[in-house]
């Protein structure tokens, strides 16, 4: 008797957590595929209507969500390949190499993180200036090449997946190190890189504060500045809002759908270390 | 031959610290560089767009002290912080309890929330919490409570925006918090319960100081999440007003007043003086935070 009621009970949490976590989404779906009119009923729908394809060409002409999404997907594709790449580079030579100051340099990163650098985006904003890289990708690219979390974890990969042994005697029988690298490390570092290449895709292309205040919003900014321009003035047209919204998921949706599996299992990693 | 030895060792001697370089450039030039630039800027007049003018010592930092809009931003933040984070940990902690022994499936689906853009978030909400039209009222009108002003009542407000940063932080903080119970030995478990410790006394006296440092993590982190919570708020109130936080500024929060003061009324000098407070009680706050869950999670 017990053991069934926990039983209802946990399958019951479980229902709740189902709900609790994708109901703002379908919500969303919901507004956008139908009109103010419907949303004004007594009883607001339920299922999705039939607007949706009406609301997308609404918000086409609009704004220029299209030009706004193919920017952010260009700036968070070259912050993802730059910090697949750099944080690779480094993470290797933190776990696998022996150099003067490794530990603290190693301290640096990892204090680095617990710097709330989002605060500082007024002298930010003053130093981009002063380079001239106001309105100019540079200005949402550069600052995010390489992570201090991207580092800490391409180290961790390394030490679990290239074995010191073999960088090693790679070394002795005179293999430089860029063959090295490329021959002993990269092949079993690919897959990590590539959820970290995914996981700053996602991070840049969900950016809002810094873009708005580094890019022209008179000029077609990302889509995350253009959705809140979208949102703004003096009523807030639900409907076509949530149309725009949900065109602006789907990039990052699908990449986690994609990548799920790993993320997860590298979160899960990450946090028994900060565990330990 | 002897020579190429010799450049080759060399160049392993650099090369490591080549491959590092472009983290501590980039860090260096857009992280500690601003910061420390800041403290200059922070005694002069500044506009944020013309540059710097006179010297004027600590004058920003006494008019702060003295500034009700500081002080407004700061108790919202601090309530926004407390409605988000407290009931976000302990949800966070019954489901990792509810997860520990389901699939990956589950994993996966409790972190939707936190891939979804942060500027979605603020929008669905914003709508879910409309006054006349969000299905919150709706529901709420199901079990006879008057429609809540979401958008223009303070308490109601702090809660719709604490609202949504537990949305996007519990099936984050919950998987934390499930990676460091999974890696509590379960020899101590076995232990407690040969000792006749029931599953509720186990998880007080094995779980919960096992998992002592992640706990700690998360609210440190939480706090720092708090302290720059911007576009939740920014984006909650969509009518014209967004920016200020509501009429009366009832949900403007530092980091909004910040950017207010820099990019509003680009007064890069006070905005400066802003920044170097802000850092400073994030400081204390982890200190404080650090002792609290040393004292409240016994080893």
């Amino acid at each position: 008797m017990t053991i069934h009621m926990r039983r209802f009970g946990s399958l019951a949490a479980l229902a709740a957590l189902v709900v609790f976590s994708l109901f703002p989404l379908y919500s969303t779906l919901v507004v956008a595929s139908h009109d103010n009119a419907d949303l004004a009923r007594p009883t607001p729908p339920l299922l999705p209507g039939a607007r949706l394809p009406e609301h997308l060409s609404e918000v086409v002409e609009k704004v220029d969500l299209g030009q706004a999404m193919a920017n952010s997907a260009m700036i968070a594709c070259v912050v993802a390949v730059a910090n697949a790449l750099f944080c690779t580079v480094a993470g290797f030579a933190f776990a696998r190499l022996r150099f003067r100051g490794r530990g603290a340099l190693f301290a640096v990163v990892i204090g680095s993180a617990m710097v709330p650098t989002q605060l500082g985006i007024v002298p930010l904003f003053i130093v981009v200036d002063a380079l001239g890289w106001y309105d100019t990708p540079a200005a949402v690219v550069v600052p995010g090449l390489v992570s201090a979390f991207g580092v800490f974890w391409m180290r961790q990969a390394c030490l679990e997946a290239v074995p010191a042994e073999l960088v090693d005697s790679a070394r002795v029988d005179g293999c430089s190190l860029a063959r090295t690298y490329w021959h002993v490390a990269l092949p079993a570092l690919r897959g990590p890189a590539a959820v970290l290449a995914m996981l700053s895709f996602a991070t840049t292309w969900n950016e809002f504060s810094w873009p708005l205040v580094a890019l022209d919003p008179n000029d077609v900014p990302t889509a995350q500045v253009v959705l809140s321009q979208l949102a703004g003035g003096y009523y807030t047209d639900y409907p076509l809002v949530l149309t725009g919204v949900l065109v602006s998921i789907v990039p990052v949706l699908l990449l986690f759908v994609l990548f799920a599996r790993k993320v997860v299992a590298v979160l899960l990693r990450g946090a028994a270390e900060t565990g330990s | 031959m002897n020579a190429v030895g010799r450049s080759g060792r060399l160049g392993s001697r650099i090369a490591p610290y080549l491959l590092i370089a472009p983290f501590f450039v980039v860090f260096g030039a857009f992280g500690v560089f601003p910061l420390l630039y800041t403290a200059w800027v922070s005694v002069h007049r500044w506009h944020l767009i013309a540059g710097g003018g006179a010297f004027t010592g600590l004058g920003h930092y006494r008019d702060l002290l003295v500034d009700p809009l500081f002080y407004n931003a700061l108790s919202n933040t601090v309530s926004i912080f407390l409605l988000a984070t407290v009931p976000q940990l302990v949800l966070a902690l019954g489901i990792a309890t509810l997860l520990q022994r389901r699939g990956a499936g589950w994993q996966v689906l409790v972190l939707v929330p936190n891939v979804v853009p942060v500027v979605a978030v603020a929008l669905v909400f914003g709508q879910l919490f409309g006054r006349d039209y969000g299905i919150v009222n709706f529901l709420l009108g199901r079990i006879g409570v008057a429609p809540v002003s979401w958008q223009s009542d303070t308490w109601a407000a702090h809660l719709g925006v604490a609202t949504m940063v537990m949305w996007r932080w519990t099936g984050y903080t919950a998987l934390l918090y499930l990676a460091a119970m999974r890696a509590v030995p379960r020899e101590l478990h076995e232990a407690a319960a040969l000792d006749g410790a029931g599953g509720r006394q186990r998880f007080r006296a094995v779980t919960l100081p096992g998992i002592r440092p992640t706990l700690l993590f998360t609210v440190v982190a939480s706090a720092l999440g708090g302290v720059q919570l911007f576009t939740e708020p920014q984006l909650f109130d969509g009518t014209g007003l967004a920016g200020s936080g509501g009429s009366d500024r009832q949900f403007q929060t530092v980091a909004m007043y910040l950017y207010e003061v820099g990019f509003g009324r680009f007064d890069a000098g006070y905005a400066a003086a802003l920044t170097w407070v802000l850092f400073l009680l994030c400081a204390v706050f982890a200190v404080v935070a650090t002792a609290l869950v040393r004292r409240v999670v016994r080893r």
